[in-house]
């Protein structure tokens, strides 16, 4: 189908790809190893965090949280930010996102362009700082709905809901699904949906390692799980450092002419592992893992081109999934 | 046998400022035991008083978390790479901010951007 009634109706139902030439080779005979790319980037607002974005708007306002004309509030820089800017537009709210002062123009410039409005947080604080100046906020403005992405079941159940059965209807031979490690809704409502219809199959996680510049921990326990996190849901967890995540996005748009964000070469790099393992065991996999987003909000950072040190450097003390 | 811990600036109180340290173990208790006798009071920021691995502590093995390879039991081998990390929001996709401008390099036009 390629008709909608409106840019809403046309979210999710992305294409599933596959990278021939980035799969590994496998011995003549040998099951094959394939990798398939979900292009999330192929959304409304050009990331995954539109599926999230509707689903909790539109569970607040069949639950009566929100109403027309209310104010959404939200901790967050990236995508779930200029996903939910554009849903309140469409659907009539106005939107505050708290944010750490460090982000980049394109960011401030399209939350802006959707109608949304900036509190910045200290940089000093990284992304804590950020939850926690949104929370101070709430406290102040107490009819302002904050949607809480971390915590907020509708952010899992719009992946068991769409992203999974997508998937599953696309590659009904799927092994293994890999995607990044965030609120962890991407994760545990795909991971949910494909454990229960596909059997063995493994669900991995993907978590960028930042500078420690980033995290802005005084102390171990001030840190920070998302509500929606469940262990039990996922089968390994990689954590993979910039390097990495920056020559696997540049082999994306290389060889297989992908230009993605550098979460999905984190991502990538995690798929790449497990493939290797069942090729050296001479095992049959189809891994599935998600292109979060596209890269164009990240060319300013000069990380798609120089050597590997200059891109390592030109991201060093950033957010850059 | 040898292997390296990267330790977090957080616990680098019990590490004399060293960033790297290593130990020896065949699994992660045995490690994490090896790294006490060196750098007192480290395990008690690593493990909690029930015994198991502190909620807001992650812990990597080449790169993969433990919780996942056995936790505490998890076997090590020569050579092996450790990790110790915070958990934090900050590895959060959800504050998808890659481009966030904090080096001086890529200046961009919105003030609060500017290096601190």
């Amino acid at each position: 189908m390629a008709r909608y009634e409106s840019l809403l109706d046309a979210l999710g139902g992305t294409p599933l790809v596959g990278l021939p030439r980035l799969s590994p080779s496998v011995p003549e005979g040998a099951p094959a190893v394939r990798l398939w790319a979900k292009l999330e980037d192929r959304n409304p607002t050009g990331s995954i965090k539109d599926r999230a974005a509707l689903y909790m708007v539109r569970e607040a306002e069949e639950s009566g949280h929100l109403r027309p004309g209310d104010t959404i509030l939200e901790p967050t820089s990236g995508n779930t930010g200029i996903a939910l800017a554009m849903v309140a537009k469409l659907r009539g709210y106005r939107l505050v996102c708290v944010m750490p002062e460090n982000v980049s123009a394109e960011r401030i410039q399209l939350l802006r362009m959707y109608g949304a409005e900036i509190l910045f947080s200290p940089a000093a604080g990284g992304s804590n700082q950020a939850v926690a100046t949104a929370k101070q906020v709430a406290a102040e403005h107490p009819d302002w709905k904050m949607l809480y992405q971390y915590g907020n079941p509708a952010n899992a159940r719009a992946h068991f809901e769409t992203t999974g059965p997508e998937l599953l209807q696309d590659l009904p031979t799927i092994t293994h699904f890999v995607a990044g490690l965030g609120t962890t809704g991407t994760l545990m409502g795909t991971g949910r949906f494909l454990k229960d219809k596909v059997d063995g199959i493994q669900i991995i996680a993907a978590e960028p390692r930042y500078g420690e510049l980033v995290y802005g921990l005084r102390n171990i326990d001030e840190g920070y799980v998302p509500e929606l996190y469940d262990a039990s849901v996922l089968d390994r967890r990689f954590s993979v450092g910039t390097r990495d995540a920056v020559l696997r996005t540049r082999q994306l748009v290389e060889v297989e002419g992908i230009f993605a964000g550098f979460s999905s070469g984190a991502i990538l790099h995690a798929a790449l592992a497990v493939a290797h393992e069942a090729v050296k065991a001479g095992r049959r996999a189809d891994v599935a893992f998600v292109i979060a987003d596209g890269g164009w909000k990240y060319l300013s950072t000069g990380a798609y081109g120089g050597t590997l040190n200059d891109a390592e450097e030109a991201l060093e003390g950033q957010l850059w999934a | 046998m040898a292997i390296e811990v990267r330790v977090p600036t957080i616990l680098r109180s019990y590490t004399g400022g060293a960033k790297i340290v290593e130990g020896a173990g065949d699994t992660l208790t045995a490690l994490i035991d090896d790294l006490d006798a060196k750098h007192n009071g480290l395990k008690g920021r690593l493990i909690t008083p029930e015994g198991g691995l502190h909620r807001f502590v992650n812990i990597y093995v080449n790169d993969e978390d433990v919780r996942f390879l056995g936790a505490l039991d998890a076997k090590l081998s020569d050579g092996d790479s450790i990790t110790i990390l915070p958990a934090v929001a900050g590895g959060a996709l959800g504050f998808a901010a890659a481009a966030a401008l904090l080096g001086s390099r890529y200046p961009s036009n919105h003030p609060a951007a500017a290096p601190n």
